[in-house]
């Protein structure tokens, strides 16, 4: 089991190396004078080929996309109940299907009602 | 095996401390809030490390999924989210307050005898929490179905609370 969490990890640390590497490899290259240095202003703006933003990136979103952060977190802890019942469905039958199906047609009623006050629509 | 455990636990008890020192010391509230997120997912290697991986993927789907969304969210909806959290005068008492909880979990730890089982536990433990939690006989079946009612209130409720006249 723990094995298996290893691969994990494994993968963390290749992935971590990966982006490490990227990062310092063109400083390096730089450091010892492999790669040359020949800046002119439009090589180093930020977009050489593109418009220069207006403003700071840093807005106040609109208020209604905390909706869908509400409902995702509800949705969110749904899948913590689907997850251990997905892997023992095999064992629970069809009791724990009618179960899970119990448990889904109540909690659709907030998502219809979510959908028919229009909270995930905006004009 | 065992050192390999070993050492993934330094590395991972490391990283928690240092991602939970930044949370607090950034000036930056939304980097503060990536830390919280770092915090959370080495915090969940530990429970894998603890064999708890049910506990550990819970840990990511509530915690690093939803929990990091709603904090990220609230920065986002907010307007002078710029200026960062400035320190104010309850500095001190807390640090005091946060050291002496410290003391008080390190004496607990420290000082409890405590109990190691040479049983071998459950591995992977997903099945058994689901023959427990589901299982007609002995499961919880209606607390279950409860709980459905309990985030439908939820749902309703933050509509209710949220939605604009």
């Amino acid at each position: 089991m723990l094995e298996n969490f290893g691969y994990i990890g494994i993968f963390l640390i290749a992935a971590l190396g990966f982006a490490i590497s990227t990062i310092t490899l063109p400083i390096l290259l730089r450091r010892f004078h492999i790669v040359p240095k020949k800046p002119n202003p439009v090589k180093s703006s930020t977009y050489e080929c593109g418009m220069d933003t207006v403003g700071k990136s840093r807005v106040q979103f609109n208020f209604r996309y905390y909706f869908y952060a509400l409902l995702f977190v509800v949705f969110d802890i749904q899948v913590v109940f689907l997850y251990p019942w997905a892997v023992a469905l095999g064992e629970l039958k069809l009791f724990g299907f009618l179960e899970m199906l119990a448990f889904f047609s109540i909690l659709i009623v907030g998502f219809l009602y979510a959908w028919r006050k229009g909270v995930l629509e905006w004009k | 095996m065992e050192t390999g455990i070993a050492i993934s636990f330094w590395i991972l008890a490391a990283v928690t401390i240092a991602s939970a020192l930044a949370v607090v010391l950034f000036r930056n509230i939304f980097h503060a809030a990536l830390f919280l997120v770092l915090c959370f997912f080495t915090i969940a290697g530990i429970f894998v490390i603890l064999s708890a991986d049910f506990l550990a993927a819970a840990q990511v789907l509530i915690y690093v999924g939803a929990i990091a969304v709603l904090i990220i969210f609230a920065i986002m909806l907010t307007r002078e989210t710029q200026r960062g959290s400035p320190s104010g005068r309850l500095r001190l008492p807390a640090l005091m307050v946060g050291l002496l909880f410290l003391a008080t979990m390190v004496f607990i730890v420290v000082s409890t005898d405590w109990q190691v089982i040479t049983e071998i536990p459950d591995q992977p433990t997903t099945s058994a929490i689901a023959q427990a939690l589901f299982s007609g006989e002995e499961g919880f079946v209606l607390p279950f179905e409860i709980a459905a009612a309990l985030l439908l209130a939820a749902i309703i409720g933050a509509i209710v609370l949220v939605r604009e006249r």
